[in-house]
Parts: structure tokens; sequence; C-alpha cells
């Protein structure tokens, strides 16, 4: 049983303030993802936990204990590092072992737990190489395998499948899911990859300058963003974003983004849930991913005409840029749907699938249609 | 590399090869000299045109260990008869191994400067290069204050000749009483040899990872422990090219051994050329003494060849 809590951590590099008042919460075996660009402050915040970096400011618990005055060492934490850092000169062997070295068990022990880590891992073959003979994975693996073998409180893993090319990436995804299914550990993983997060977390926490944005599983985060932020972080390809006005036009709201004549339709009760955001037009921003916004080739009820312009064919789907006003709305369609770029199709955008953001903050309006 | 060469990538290469044989030959002919020169018979040191094809013999090592003089006259047939066979050689090149009053065979002086050489080298490498590369290691790591002026400061003990602050030094060993002990040398060759060593060393520390410690650290260990179980083993290239550095300063010094030791604790430097102007100079043992000399670097590069030559390329790129 692990819980780590974070309590209002704060970190300076010199003059930047790198973590902002950080407050966090991770269940037992829970598989939390840090997620953000570089710099964002995630990887400094999993080695606030592993005690590499002194915070100037909070608390660090585990099992409800404050440990940011602990050395790493007495932490009881395993990480694995994007570098995978397997000591070179030392077999893949003598690699899982070195963190039982440093306990009091006998030789005996050490090998049993080392054979049956490797066992697990698939890496019993590799166990006298050295680690400039193995490949990406394997060494991957080890690393996994080093830090597994201990049995720690909690794993950390800082970008562990960064440095693999695309199709071992997604290889090792799968694996480390299945290993966390399997051992069961509070795991903190931090990428920058938000596939990567969506398919592996329990819980996601994304983070933008230090401070962070949103905390929820990766179907939260992906249908209700917290702010523009996550909004446009999360998702491929990004959210629509535009500058919208709102105005009640007979049974129904119409909703025109920036330069366009006509607004889309939305239902009625969007002008209630406005007015109770109080919100002024002016700062109101539309957000819609691709697939909110549907497409007909030929004209129906609620549909715009609009002017096709780009079409990238990415196999499975096409992405269309749609010219609205003075916007271009990105329409995910069926592979070949619209015929060529200029082609007139007709477009609606689905209301359930529409945010609603403050452009001043930021912040979700929290509108729900 | 291509794998198709055409013929005048080839006629170069084998000038290449050709002219690299001759650069050797030029550097390795001085060598030889001293080689075959220190196993000559000593009539045959200084013939012109010099002698190339002669029968070898170690006599020259034996007079450079041992005392001798020149016989007035020939040894007596009993004296030859009971001598062993190594002062036989010398009675054949018509010198005499001198024996004290009570027959003992006297040790020269070579030995023990080659000895005291031995000491003072060996200890002030394994000062300089421990001291150094824990040095390297805190700067490397850690956040010190004003770390360009320290590095900076350190390596300005360089910018002097050491010969200027000869005279001073003297007189202060003098004061304290270091002049002529070992340990007054060995201090100087590691005071000499630190600010190089530190400077060797960051370099070489700056390429290894942080995270290899950082994965020792969180694996249980303390950082005393992952700087002996991680970094050392991942700076042992440096830390022989530095070592080998080190070694050749302290054992070819000259300069300050001839000032600061004159019998206890003379290293060979001053003591071969010493020999040079007693009476008529003997070039067959001054050649065995230049030889054996040569001999300790020679063995010790020749060991860490491997990691001098990954050391040369490995701590001169930097990032």
């Amino acid at each position: 049983m692990t819980q780590i809590e974070l309590r209002g951590v704060q970190k300076f590099f010199g003059a930047v303030q790198v973590i902002k008042d950080l407050n966090l919460k991770i269940d037992d075996n829970e598989f939390i993802v840090l997620l953000g660009q570089s710099g964002c402050g995630k990887t400094t915040t999993l080695r606030a936990i592993a005690g590499l970096e002194t915070i100037d400011g909070g608390d660090v618990l585990i099992d409800g204990k404050p440990v940011q005055h602990l050395k790493a060492a007495d932490r009881d934490i395993a990480m694995v590092f994007q570098s995978f850092s397997l000591y070179p000169h030392m077999s893949v062997y003598e690699n899982i072992a070195f963190p039982l070295r440093a306990t009091r068990k006998s030789t005996a022990e050490i090998d049993g737990e080392v054979r049956s880590v490797a066992k697990v891992l698939q890496i019993t073959d590799l166990l006298g190489k050295k680690p400039s003979a193995l490949s990406g994975g394997d060494m991957q693996r080890v690393a996994m395998g080093r830090a597994l073998v201990r049995r720690p409180k909690a794993m950390l893993m800082d970008e562990p499948i960064g440095a693999l090319d695309a199709k071992l990436r997604e290889e090792m995804r799968a694996e480390i899911k299945r290993l966390h299914i399997k051992q069961g550990s509070t795991t903190i993983y931090v990428t920058h990859d938000q596939i990567e997060a969506m398919s592996l977390a329990d819980r996601i926490v994304i983070m933008h300058e230090g401070v962070l944005q949103q905390v929820g599983s990766p179907s939260e985060v992906y249908t209700r963003p917290a702010n523009l932020f996550v909004a446009q972080f999360v998702g491929s390809p990004v959210m629509n974003v535009a500058n919208a006005a709102v105005t009640m036009n007979g049974s129904g709201a119409r909703v025109a983004v920036d330069g366009a004549a006509e607004g889309f339709l939305f239902p009625a009760e969007l002008v209630g849930q406005l007015d109770a955001a109080n919100v002024g037009q002016d700062r109101l921003a539309l957000g819609i991913r691709p697939e909110g916004v549907m497409v007909s080739r030929e004209a129906a009820d609620g549909y715009l005409p609009v002017e096709a312009h780009i079409i990238e064919p990415l196999g499975s789907y096409d992405i269309v840029d749609l010219k609205v006003g003075t916007q271009m709305l990105r329409a995910r369609t069926r592979s070949g749907f619209v015929g060529k770029p200029g082609a007139q199709v007709f477009a609606k955008l689905d209301p359930a699938q529409a945010h609603f953001f403050d452009t001043t903050s930021g912040k979700s309006l929290g509108v729900r249609l | 590399m291509a794998a198709v060469t055409t013929s005048t990538e080839r006629s170069l290469n084998k000038l290449a090869i050709v002219g690299v044989l001759i650069v050797t030959m030029i550097f390795l002919a001085p060598i030889y000299w001293i080689a075959s020169t220190a196993f000559k018979p000593r009539n045959l040191a200084t013939t012109i045109p010099p002698t190339v094809v002669f029968q070898p013999e170690i006599s020259p090592f034996v007079k450079l260990f041992t005392k001798r003089s020149q016989l007035r006259t020939a040894p007596t047939p009993e004296q030859y008869a009971a001598a062993p066979w190594w002062e036989r050689l010398v009675f054949d090149g018509g010198e005499k191994v001198v024996r004290s009053g009570r027959g003992e065979v006297q040790w020269s002086g070579y030995p023990s400067r080659f000895m005291n050489s031995l000491i003072v080298a060996i200890t002030s490498t394994i000062l300089a290069v421990g001291m150094g590369t824990f040095t390297a290691y805190g700067f490397s790591r850690f956040k010190i204050k004003g770390e360009q002026d320290l590095l900076f400061f350190i390596l300005s003990t360089r910018m002097l000749p050491p010969v200027v602050v000869a005279i001073p030094m003297f007189l202060m060993y003098r004061a304290v009483g270091l002049n002529d002990t070992h340990w007054g040398l060995i201090i100087l060759y590691t005071a000499f040899n630190l600010s190089f060593s530190v400077w060797l060393m960051k370099g070489f520390m700056d390429e290894i990872p942080k995270e290899y410690e950082e994965a020792a650290l969180v694996d249980g260990y303390t950082r005393m422990e992952a700087f002996f179980k991680i970094v050392l083993p991942e700076a042992a290239t440096g830390i022989a090219a530095t070592a080998v550095f080190c070694f050749i300063t302290a054992w070819n010094e000259y300069a300050f051994a001839l000032i600061m030791t004159n019998r206890r604790a003379q290293t060979a430097p001053p003591f071969i050329p010493s020999q040079v102007g007693s009476g008529l100079p003997d070039w067959t043992v001054i050649a065995a003494g230049t030889f054996l000399f040569l001999l300790p670097v020679a063995i010790f590069t020749f060991l860490l060849r491997n990691h001098l030559l990954r050391g040369m390329s490995f701590g001169a790129i930097r990032k």
C-alpha cells in the first residue's frame, strides 16, 4: 500500500519558479502520468518525489509521512530514466542485482530475485551481456528490471520510452501496461507524448509552466478539458478554437465564429448557461474537436455551406480544413469523403462536443449541452 | 568508408605508411642508440663509424650497480679465477670491481637513486590523481560559488615556469627541513601535478552522465558509495590517462630534484648526468643507467595504452 501526496510543493531554479504550489494525491496502485511540454516542471516534480531534487516549500508525503528531508536512498522508490542509465561496466545481471546489493540480502536470495524478474521481463538470456551489446528495447527491459527487482514502494518513470523508435515505443507501451497490471505498484510516469499518456494512465496530470492544469482520467481530460491549454494539448489533431459570438435566433442559439456571416445552430439553453457563466461576448471562445465538426456533401437542415481548403489523408480518416469566416475549422471525415480542395461542402457543429472558454482566463465555462 | 578504393587512393595510402615508418624511425633512433650502447663493451661505445654488430654484454649494468675503479695492472690469474662471473665481465673490459677493505661488494649510487625516483614518482602520482579525482568530481557535480574563478586559480599555478620559484622554494624547504627528503619532493611534485590532474579529470567527470549516480542514489546507495561503485569505474580511463601524464612529469623532473636533493632523496635524473663529469666518462654505463631509467615509463604507458588511446579522445570532446 503506497500513497504519495504532494502538498503545496514549490521549487525554484534561481529566480525561476519551476513548480508552483503543486497539490496532488496519488492512490495505491494507481498509474499516474504527468503530461506537459518540456520545461513544464513535470520531470522536476518526479525528481522531487525521488529525492534527487530538493524542494523549496511544501511537503512530499509517502504513506502519510513527510519525506522531503530523506535521502533518495531512504525513500524506497525506484526510478527508470530516459537514458536508461544502465551501468556500462556491469553485466545485465549485475545491473539488476545492484539495488539488492545495497540491502543485506544473501547472494542466493539476490540470485533468485534477479532470475525471477528476468523471467517476467523475458531477458533471462541477456543476463551475461553488457548493456552496450543490447538493443534499445532490451535496455529498456533491463532498466525496468532494475527498478522492479527491489519491489519498491513506487515506480517513477521519466520518459522511459522516449528514446526508442516509434514501433518499439508502441510495443514497450503495451509491455509497461501489462507489467503494471501484473506487478501492481504505484507508478508515476512522465511524458510529453499525449498518446502515451492517454493509453497508459489511470489518471493524467497535465502541467504547464509549473502549474497543475487538470487531473483526471484520460476520457475526462479529453472530453472535459478544464481550460484552453488542456483542450489544445490533449488530442490529435488538436481541437479547433475560435473566438465566437452567440446570438438568439428564434427557437435556438446561433454561434458564429470570427468573421463568419452566419452562425451554427445550437440549443437555446446555451444562452442561459453562458449568462450564468457571466462572460462577455468579446471574451468567448468556442472549442470543438475535429470529430465534432460534421460534414455533409448536400445541404441539410442546420448545415452551413463552407469551402474545403486542405485535405490531409491519414489512411483511416481524413482531416479536412474548412473555411468558416476568417477561421479554419478542421473536420474529421471518412477517407475520401471530400473529393478535392476547393469543393463546397456543408458543416454543422455537434453541440454535445462543443466547449466554451473564457479567453482572458483560459478557463472552461463548463457548458454542457 | 567507400568499399571501392581507386588506385590513386591506394598509392596515397602506401605513401602515408612509408611516411609514418620514416617518422617512427627518426623517433626511435635515439632510443635504439641508448639501448645498444647499454649492451656494448666499452671499447666499442665510441668507435667511428659506430659499431652496429657486436657481442652484447651486461658489464655496463654490473658497473652501473657497483662502485668500481680502473685497475693499475691487469688482474692476477688467481684474482681472475676467484672472481664471480659478473666481476670477470668487468675484468675483461680492463676494469676492476672495487670491494671494501672487508672484501664486500659495494653498491654504486644508482640503485638508491632509482628507488628514490620510483618512491617519489609513484607516491606523488597516487596523491595527485587521487586528490585531482575528488576535486574534479566536486567541481563537476556540485554548484560551487565562484567555480570558474577557482578553476582558473588552480590552473594559474601552472602559468609560471616552475624554475622561477625554485630558489624561494629551496629556502623555504631548508627552513622547514624538507630539503633532501622524499616527502619534500613528493609534496612538490603532487602540488605541481595537481592542477593538471584536476583539469584533466574534470573533463572526464563531465563526460560521465549524472544519471548513473542518480540511478545508484535511488537504488539505495549513498553518494560516497555511488562515487566508488559507479563513478570511479566509469572514470578508469581518465584516471589512467591522468596517471600516465603525472607519472611521466614526476619521473622526468630534473630542475627541482637537482636543487632540492643531493644524496638521501636524490632521484635518477640529476644523478645520471653527474656521472658524466667524474673522470673519463664511461658511456656504456651512462647508457645503461639511462636505458633502465626509460623502462618504468615505457612499461607503465604500455600497460595503460588502451585506456590512454581512448582517454585522449574521450576527454577531448567537451559538450
